[in-house]
């Protein structure tokens, strides 16, 4: 960890205006900041501080969503009884990361901006074009286990690794920002994070000292809410794969679905061709694999993470099936 | 003493629950572990240590000098200016823990991660910060840093534990093509490392040019040599503590670089100086387990009766740290044979140290064999228990001698009986839960039993209290407790009258704690020493003309309640309290010394500890998630010695073998040599949520053969066989076998997908 300067923020314009050199940085739970710069993965000269901001309530909008501050905890967040009854997903989403400490003090706006998890970009003896950039980069021909099979490039194959963020761009949440000059706008958070492209290290659409005021929720879409996130381990571990759905069948066919992949991309993934792929169509799990087969239909591996394209595929059709409320697989008897 | 021998004092005390004896000062934070004294001496400097980013070669160029002038630094140590130490490795015939282990001498590159600079500051932050402004350039060669199923390997000098790489009998090829049933197959383990919750650490000071090392370390005896042969000084002048240890599992049974580095930093700068190795360093300054390579070959006559058994593993070995896992060690003495064959390679590599991790051989040669025999009795369309029993050896397979104890078949009925064995699906994949796939899987667990030297003192004081004193450590496995136990019914004393003094290298010297001896082999050592203070208190008793049980037969007298009677020659009662007795020796009370060593017993008897393990489990048939729902082990280990503590080591070594099983696996980048998933965010352990209820039973059986207590070694059983029940059981529930360690969802998926 290099020598920094620390301010603790008084009001969110001031805090914007303040953060906007680009080597300054922002600073909520600190549960992946401070991790970073330990190892000089990141080294932000400044740092402003804007967990004591009063943006800590959830608030009831007018079309009946939620304004959720960004400093809610994603405990907070993930207990809280409007949640719970109304965007499920959500709540889910949030329980399956990290632990309980941590989601004490993980914040709605640090956790969708936390940074990935690839092995070489914490390793600042491995080139990385996202920490270094024209370095290279390592996870290419390395291990890339939890690496990304759509949207990457040959410059990046990092994952976002939120569970928050894949809920939050199934609900069709939105961001709102406050800039350094003061102005203040709404970025859909499917919109928020970028591909890799060329330039890796550009991970968001946010300018630097763009202040996340608050997530909107909008009303809960229909049907039946579902997180599947599919891990190392049973707990405590990120996703390789992971399925935000919400369905609803009516009659035997599928009338509304939202649908997002974590753990598959450099963003939160929005499926939104097995969305096209399955509106109006028969609730089968014929159906629902055609609609995963046409989600992956560029997904590509690196070696490692392979196994994503079928996990995915599986884990898709699987999910929307116990969305659709299907009996499951292993009582059917019939090979999966 | 034959009446005093006959222990009708305190009786019982020995394999009573009792709760741990340094509990209230660990909950409390008054342990105070290698790096958290408050003694208030001068308060230490704080080392970092800046790591080597190549795999191999050289450094070509090293420049301390920004760091020098940073903030708080107060000394930054290189090749070009630390103290010259004796070779690393020499001399070659000592043991890997006497060896020198010296630090930053020549250029030269071992492995990825290794020191190449300490940075001392006052603080930690201060000396982090200049750490990386350290400049080095390297020349980069390229370096060897995996063995590789293809390669033929060397054979080691000798394995962990002292057995012969190669053994078997008869004839295995010929016998193994006659057989009318065989197998031949190829399993793998990933590379491990123990990571403890307290890393590698070392307080140095020097005083009077000697050395205090405040160190967490598992055998202090072998420590203070290999620092005394690194440094170039006489053991007499190094002192090491290590009263509580956070964890070790065999990373800390030697001495690694925060130790030697905080030595020469002390001694440079005549202050306290100490260095943690963080969560990264220990991938590359601490010690890891090698992945394996093995290859299993059975055969079998129709009616399921083994023929052959053969056992090759090929393991990494780090240049220059000479050791060799015991793979096959189970293997040589689980079941019957005509043939057999067991061999071990290594192929040198440029790796970290490779040394002992938990259950050294056994945790990663019983899941694999295990495994095989489960693959064998499918194939003979047999329940795997009754294969197992069927096979059961009446003298050791690999040597021939007889057992000391023979109980796992005992534990294979027991615990069928226990989990229900025979409610099994006997098809795979023929049951579910909802949406998962049900299976049962069921293993053998054989660990050797050790016996090594040790020596211990006990002294009771005119107050009544009684001291023992070893250099034996407590890894938090509750060696303090037993301890207190042992001494407390063999001196007929309550146990709250006892301190056990641990983790000094001044103290009488034992074998410290690994391979499960620890318990067995330090508390002989002590017993005896409560025998022999027994008796000397006896002799002063009847023999001191102030003593009222002057006249006294020593024979003769009684020990209840810390009460010595017994009557003189003229018929008379007489009695004195035990303290009475102690003050007469002089002011310090008595003291007497007692020692082990293996004896006959250890050569003439194959002595092992034994137990079954039952696994029933669910496999998520879309993903291939495996979720542990039930495991029961029965163990047999001799007297048990606690059981409370005794339960938490099986537990433990359960979690242990359930982590290598599923999840451990640390990832080495070959092109480079380096370790890429190094904190334990990314190198998976078992959660609580990944461990389901675990019932465990403990058979007693003293064996006296093992040692005068009649214990065996427990710490490491609880892993052996625990993987091969999980991989049977995953096989048993979706018709998938893998046999490359840790079973991760990927390679439960990939045959899943090639299921028609
Ligand atoms: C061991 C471990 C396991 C984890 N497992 C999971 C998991 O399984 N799933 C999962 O989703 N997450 C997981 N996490 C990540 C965790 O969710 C994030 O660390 C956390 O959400 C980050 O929130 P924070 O408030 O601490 O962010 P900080 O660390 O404070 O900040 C993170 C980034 O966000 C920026 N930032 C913070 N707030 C704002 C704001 N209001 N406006 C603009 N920029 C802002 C900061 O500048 C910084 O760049 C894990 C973390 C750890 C350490
Ligand atoms: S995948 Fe991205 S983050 Fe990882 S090494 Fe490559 S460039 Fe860096």
């Amino acid at each position: 960890m290099r020598a920094f300067t620390y301010e603790r923020a008084e009001a969110a314009e001031a805090a914007a205006g303040r953060a906007a050199d680009p080597s300054a940085s922002f600073i909520a739970g600190g549960t992946n900041l401070v991790d970073l710069m330990k190892l000089q993965v990141l080294s932000p000269s400044h740092l402003v501080d804007v967990s004591r901001l009063p943006l800590d309530r959830i608030e009831a909008t007018e079309e009946g969503g939620l304004r959720i501050g960004a400093l809610v905890t994603n405990s907070a967040l993930a207990n809280d009884e409007r949640i719970k009854a109304t965007w499920p997903l959500l709540s889910r989403a949030l329980l399956s990361g990290a632990t309980a400490q941590l989601r004490n003090k993980a914040t709605t706006g640090g956790n969708l901006l936390q940074r990935t998890r690839c092995y070489y970009f914490y390793d600042t003896t491995s080139p990385c074009n996202k920490r270094e950039p024209g370095s290279g980069c390592g996870a290419l021909e390395g291990f890339n286990r939890i690496h990304a099979i759509l949207g990457a490039s040959e410059h990046c194959i990092a994952t976002h690794p939120s569970d928050m963020a894949v809920a939050m761009v199934a609900l069709g949440a939105e961001a709102e920002t406050l800039r350094p000059d003061g102005r203040r706008r709404r970025v859909a958070v499917e919109a928020l994070h970028r591909l890799p492209g060329e330039r890796p290290e550009l991970e968001t659409v946010l300018e630097p000292g763009e202040l996340i005021e608050a997530v909107v929720l909008p009303p809960p879409p229909k049907g039946r809410q579902l997180y599947r996130k599919v891990r190392d381990r049973s707990s405590y571990a990120f996703a390789l794969v992971s399925v935000a759905v919400a369905l609803e069948v009516e009659g035997n066919a599928v009338s509304s679905l939202r649908l997002a992949l974590g753990g598959v991309a450099h963003k939160p993934w929005r499926a939104s061709r097995a969305e096209a792929a399955l509106l109006g169509q028969p609730a089968t799990r014929d159906s629902f694999r055609a609609a995963a087969e046409a989600e992956l239909a560029e997904a590509v591996g690196h070696g490692g993470n392979d196994f994503k394209l079928p996990l995915a595929r599986r884990v898709i059709a699987a999910t929307l099936a116990d969305a659709a409320g299907l009996t499951p697989e292993a009582e059917e008897g019939e090979p999966v | 003493m034959s009446q005093l021998d006959s222990e009708q004092d305190v009786a019982g005390v020995i394999g009573r629950p009792l709760d741990r004896v340094d509990g209230p000062l660990k909950v409390t934070g008054r342990a105070r572990y290698a790096t958290e004294r408050r003694d208030g001496g001068a308060r230490p400097a704080v080392g970092w240590i800046v790591e080597a980013a190549i795999g191999h070669g050289r450094i070509a160029r090293i420049d301390a000098g920004r760091a020098e002038r940073a903030p708080g630094v107060l000394l930054v140590l290189t090749h070009e200016n630390a103290a010259e130490q004796t070779p690393y490795g020499l001399p070659e015939d000592a043991g890997r823990f006497t060896q020198s282990r010296a630090v930053l001498q020549g250029n030269e590159i071992r492995h990825f991660g290794q020191a190449v600079a300490l940075v001392v500051a006052e603080t930690l932050e201060q000396a982090r910060a200049a750490a990386a402004l350290v400049e080095v350039d390297y020349d980069a060669e390229s370096g060897r840093y995996e063995a590789s199923p293809e390669d033929e390997g060397e054979i080691p000098d000798s394995l962990d534990g002292g057995g012969q790489p190669d053994l078997g009998k008869g004839d295995f090829d010929a016998v193994l093509r006659s057989a009318e049933v065989s197998l031949d197959q190829r399993y793998t383990t990933a590379d491990q490392i123990a990571s403890a919750m307290e890393p590698h650490a070392t307080e140095a000071s020097w005083r009077d040019g000697k050395l205090t090392l405040h160190m967490s370390l598992q055998i202090l005896a072998s420590g203070k040599q290999a620092i005394a042969q690194t440094l170039g000084i006489e053991p007499e002048r190094v002192r090491i503590l290590s009263p509580f240890i956070g964890g070790g599992f065999g990373s800390k049974l030697g001495v690694h670089a925060d130790g030697v580095l905080a030595a020469l930093a002390a001694r440079e700068l005549d202050r306290p100086v100490k260095v943690v190795q963080h969560r990264r360093n220990l991938f590359f300054s601490g010690p890891h387990r090698g992945h394996s390579s093995q290859r299993i070959r059975l055969g079998a006559d129709a009616e399921g009766r083994l023929l052959a058994i053969g056992h090759d593993s090929l393991q990494p070995m780090a240049r220059r740290y000479q050791f060799a896992e015991p793979v096959a060690s189970a293997t040589r003495a689980s079941y019957a044979c005509d043939a057999l064959l067991t061999r071990h390679r290594v192929v040198p590599v440029d790796r970290p140290p490779i040394d002992s991790m938990r259950a050294p051989g056994e945790a990663i040669g019983t899941p694999t064999f295990e495994a095989a025999i489960d693959e064998m009795a499918e194939q003979l369309g047999l329940d795997p228990l009754e294969f197992r029993l069927r096979n059961a050896p009446q003298r050791e397979p690999g040597g021939g001698r007889p057992f000391s104890s023979r109980d796992l078949e005992r534990c294979l009925k027991e615990g069928a009986e226990r989990f229900g064995w025979h409610e099994r699906p006997v098809r795979p994949r023929s049951r579910n839960d909802g949406r998962w796939l049900i299976g049962y899987g069921m293993a053998s667990a054989v660990r050797p039993n050790l016996l090594m030297e040790a020596s211990a003192r006990a002294r009771l004081g005119g107050n009544g209290q009684v001291v023992c004193e070893l250099d034996m450590t407590d890894l938090g496995t509750g060696s303090y407790t037993v301890l207190t136990q042992i001494a407390a019914e063999t001196l007929g004393v309550e146990p709250q009258r006892v301190t056990v003094e641990l983790g000094d290298s001044d103290l009488p010297q034992t074998s410290g704690s690994g391979g499960s001896f620890g318990a067995g082999t330090s508390g002989s050592a002590l017993y005896r020493a409560c025998l022999a203070l027994k008796e000397e208190l006896a002799r002063i008793a009847c023999e001191h003309a102030d003593s009222p049980l002057n006249g006294c037969v020593p024979d003769a007298l009684e020990l209840a309640g810390g009460r010595l009677s017994g009557r003189r020659a003229d018929g008379t009662a007489a009695e004195a309290g035990l303290d009475a007795i102690a003050a007469l020796g002089g002011p310090d009370g008595v003291s007497a010394e007692g020692s082990i060593e293996a004896g006959q017993d250890h050569e003439d008897f194959a002595q092992y500890s034994y137990g079954a393990q039952f696994v029933e489990l669910g496999v998520d048939p879309a993903s291939g998630e495996i979720r542990l729902r039930r495991c029961l082990g029965v163990f047999s280990a001799g007297r048990i010695l606690n059981a409370k503590t005794a339960r938490s080591q099986l537990m433990g070594g359960m979690i242990y073998g359930i982590g290598g099983a599923l999840f451990e696996e640390a990832m080495m980048d070959s092109r480079r040599g380096a370790f890429m998933n190094r904190d334990l965010a990314e190198y998976h352990l078992p959660v609580n949520r990944d461990v389901p209820d675990l019932e465990v039973v403990m058979l007693e059986e003293p064996d006296y053969r093992s040692n005068p207590l009649g214990s065996r070694g427990i710490g490491e059983l609880g892993i052996c066989g625990i993987g091969g029940a999980i991989a049977n059981a995953v096989h048993n529930a979706s018709g998938v076998r893998v046999r490359d360690f840790p079973i991760t969802l990927d390679k439960v998926l990939k045959g899943l997908e090639t299921r028609v």
